[in-house]
């Protein structure tokens, strides 16, 4: 008798649905609003130019050792990219109380990062310690935490419906009121799916409270950096203030989309902690964390970000690169609201350019998201998150008299 | 104002895993002679892992390949990968194949495999454990499961130091006893770090308990096509389970193979019992994976797909292994022959029956120190070691070095 049998078919992740049906779709003028990655003005996924140079100059390399990574990946990657993160000159990393671990993108950085602290934090394998992320929050960190083992996952107060922004004092009360100890999952920048992240002043009074109730652990997700402004220092902005504060915080990087190395898994979890003998003793039992879950982690991708971010003018030819597809995004922004203005769509739109990052959060409803993926062929998170990458030059006027046929004939 | 107090302080230093204990230990060591036999990548005769001509080409082309885009994989990995890598190990033919009772999901390496394999049967089934592993076994293994969330893990007795072999009769003793629906976890070739594999007869044997006690086998096969430098020989054990209808997971990996080690090329098989499940299976596979790593790493996987699809590929690759196979089995006969030369207590006869990257000399906890501190030569736990790593500069040195150990110490 197999031991399977009593399997149930999982539900399928929405994400995938959304793009598996829109493949699946004969209609031509099809919009594909979903999935988060970049696309260009053709509406194809774009290999950076610098990325490009530096795969030609590995792949002709024959220096290059082809042995199994350490455990806790490639010295120059971590290194590089957690002063990506903080500032090449951060503090903290003068005072040698910061450390990383390459990961499986920003999945595996938040899943290292979760299962060290289901270990070692708030006492020994302390399944009960809340976690709380943003309500709404990217789909998967729920599961990642699950599966970690945590018992218990809460939504901290975020989006605002109403008026379509962030529920600050909503946030902030949750913040009070939360059990000692819990772990706050932050998003650094562009948060995902609203694409609203508090304003400097915001952040500050998040950190005052935290700083207040300083038993709270803040754990960030940076998967946009350079990506949301086009800057990376600006996109850096709330992880560097919290540093600089004082906080010790986990923080998971991803370089998939600001590299666009979405298949080659390349992240990193940076740790700030005290002092460098609290970084040593968290990065060894994280050691042994990454030894059961993927042994070493994969080299290519990571050789290719450390060689970027430490050679000058591919640094620089980077983040040219990444402020290309920003600037396409925030084009893309400040079309479809002049597009919806002047077709006079009911509501306000001013969200749209206000958000940031790959994803807005347009405020249209379920049913009026039904018409338009039923209807129209644009599809587009039932939750009313788009992928502004999506949208293009050529079919932005189809979707903004989509969106206003939506709202007008659809409540 | 925030504690002084780190939110780390409970957290202790971790104890050290014995191979990166080692390693620190080699790189530190100044001494003129010292020779690293622990490692596990294969090594030529000039000390470096290396890489494959074709494999180097291919990469290239990869590289240089307009139409590859650079987009979010499944989280299973590449279709076409997976249906290689589940034919390379069944073989194209496979019952279980044609019947469609065969989940193949891309991992990141054998770790990320094992890992996939033990959340799947930890959440998809009533099963709670035991599993059972061979003693000695990878350092590693007791703890993913474990992470998995596997308390009962036990061991069963494998590798017979004294008698420089497997002891059958133990195994044997130790699998009746196991409890019904155990998972036993056994090397299909290339056993880590005795590298002693079992004959077929020796099989027939062991799966005959496996199905009287309704033990689901959890084969490991590491370096298919490295151990006889046969692709079908290394996986015979695994076929032949699958032919007598059993359920099973294998965990691969491409590592060794391909020499593409850093890249974590990894499969993961279960073949089931029905096909009605198959779906659901996979289905969870997905879910699990999602939040572990949420998606493989796509260009290595390409590399070995482009490979394993093309039949001049495909031959050259597999001349390659044998150049690899056969050069373990030249130090393994050299190993021997010095170590009878020099009349060293006991029979070197194990060294050449099997191949593979791995052999175990079968040495006491203070023969093996005596090699560390007074001879700077670094092998794992009970004299396991990998003979790639072993060369014409080194063969004289480490040869005499074992008698000396073996003489000296008891």
């Amino acid at each position: 008798m197999s031991l399977f049998r009593e399997v149930p078919l999982a539900a399928p992740v929405a994400v995938f649905k959304l793009t598996a049906d829109f493949r699946e779709d004969p209609a031509p003028n099809k919009v594909n609003l979903g999935v988060g990655a970049y696309r260009t003005d053709e509406g194809k996924p774009w290999v950076l130019p610098v990325v490009k140079k530096v795969e030609k100059m590995i792949a002709e390399d024959n220096s290059l050792n082809h042995e199994y990574l350490p455990i806790l990946g490639l010295p120059e990657f971590r290194s590089s990219a957690s002063k990506i993160a903080l500032g090449e000159d951060s503090p903290a990393i003068l005072e040698k109380r910061v450390g990383a671990v390459q990961c499986l993108g920003g999945t595996g950085a938040l899943k290292i990062g979760a299962e060290f602290l289901r270990r070692w934090y708030n006492g020994n394998d302390n399944t009960k310690t809340p976690i709380y992320v943003s309500a709404p929050t990217w789909e998967n960190h729920n599961a990642v935490f699950a599966n970690a083992g945590f018992e218990d996952i809460r939504p901290y107060k975020y989006w605002d419906a109403q008026k379509r922004g962030l529920d600050l004092s909503g946030f902030l009360g949750d913040l009070e009121s939360a059990p000692e100890y819990s772990i706050f999952v932050l998003h650094a920048c562009a948060h995902n799916p609203t694409g609203t992240d508090p304003s400097h002043d915001e952040w500050k009074q998040i950190a005052e409270v935290m700083k207040v109730r300083f038993s709270l652990f803040a754990f960030f997700d940076s998967a946009y950096q350079g990506f949301a402004s086009g800057n990376l220092e600006k996109d850096a902005w709330a992880v560097r203030f919290f540093v600089s504060q004082g906080f010790e915080i986990l923080c998971a990087q991803s370089f998939s989309k600001n590299f666009g190395l979405y298949n080659e898994r390349v992240g990193n979890l940076t740790v700030v902690a005290k002092d460098e003998d609290n970084v040593n003793r968290v990065l060894s039992q994280m050691e042994k964390i990454v030894r059961i879950t993927w042994s070493n982690p994969p080299s290519q991708g990571a050789r290719l970000v450390a060689i970027t971010l430490t050679t000058p003018e591919l640094f620089n030819e980077w983040k040219d690169n990444v402020k290309t597809m920003a600037d396409r995004v925030l084009l893309m922004r400040a079309e479809l609201k002049a597009r919806l203005l002047s077709l006079g769509t009911p509501g306000t739109w001013e969200h749209i350019t206000q958000q940031i990052g790959m994803f807005s959060f347009t405020g249209l409803n379920p049913k009026q998201v039904e018409y338009l993926v039923k209807e129209k062929h644009i599809y587009l998170m039932a939750s009313g998150r788009i992928n502004m990458c999506g949208l293009t030059t050529k079919n932005i006027d189809y979707v903004a008299e989509s969106i206003h046929e939506a709202v007008t004939r659809v409540q | 104002m925030s504690s002084s107090l780190s939110a780390f302080s409970d957290t202790p230093m971790a104890t050290i895993n014995t191979e990166v204990k080692l390693l620190a230990a080699f790189r530190r060591d100044s001494h003129h002679d010292k020779v690293y036999l622990a490692g596990r990548e294969y090594v030529g005769e000039g000390g470096q892992a290396s890489v494959l001509p074709l494999i180097w080409k291919i990469k290239q082309q990869i590289g240089a390949d307009p139409t590859l885009h650079p987009e979010y994989p499944s989280p299973l990995g590449l279709q076409e990968f997976s249906r290689r890598a589940t034919e390379l190990a069944l073989g194209r033919d496979s019952s279980a194949l044609v019947e469609n009772r065969v989940v193949g999901v891309q991992t990141v390496g054998t770790a990320g495999a094992v890992r996939l394999g033990a959340e799947l049967l930890k959440h998809c089934s009533s099963w709670n454990g035991p599993v059972l592993l061979s003693s000695p076994c990878d350092e590693s293994l007791p703890h993913i499961f474990e992470a998995a969330g596997v308390r009962d893990v036990q061991h069963y007795r494998y590798w017979d130091g004294e008698h420089r072999g497997v002891s059958m009769e133990k195994m044997l003793e130790d699998l009746e006893k196991a409890p019904e629906q155990s998972v036993v976890v056994l090397y299909a070739a290339g056993h880590y770090p005795t590298g002693a594999d079992l004959s077929q007869e020796e099989w027939k044997g062991v799966i005959d308990v496996l199905v009287r006690r309704r033990l689901l086998p959890f084969l490991l096969l590491p370096a298919q096509g490295l151990c006889s430098g046969d692709v079908e020989l290394d996986s015979w054990a695994l076929r032949y389970c699958v032919s007598l209808g059993l359920e099973l997971l294998c965990a691969q990996s491409f590592s060794h193979s391909f020499g593409l080690y850093g890249e974590r090329v990894g499969h993961l098989l279960c073949v089931l019992k029905e096909n009605s499940n198959q779906l659901a299976v996979q289905s969870q596979a997905e879910k699990i994976i999602q939040t572990l790593w949420s998606r493989p790493p796509v260009e290595s996987a390409r590399v070995v797909t482009t490979v394993l699809s093309n039949p001049a590929h495909l031959v050259e690759w597999q001349e390659g292994l044998k150049g690899t196979v056969e050069r373990c089995m030249l130090m393994r006969e050299r190993l021997r022959e010095k170590l009878r030369l020099i009349g060293s207590p006991g029979s070197w006869e194990h060294l050449i029956k099997l191949g593979g990257l791995f052999c175990c000399i079968g040495l006491t906890v203070q023969q093996v120190e005596f090699l560390l501190k007074r001879k700077h030569i670094y092998v794992l736990p009970g004299g396991c070691l990998n003979v790639s790593a072993i060369n014409s500069r080194n063969l004289d040195y480490v040869s005499e070095s074992i008698h000396q150990a073996l003489t000296s110490q008891p």
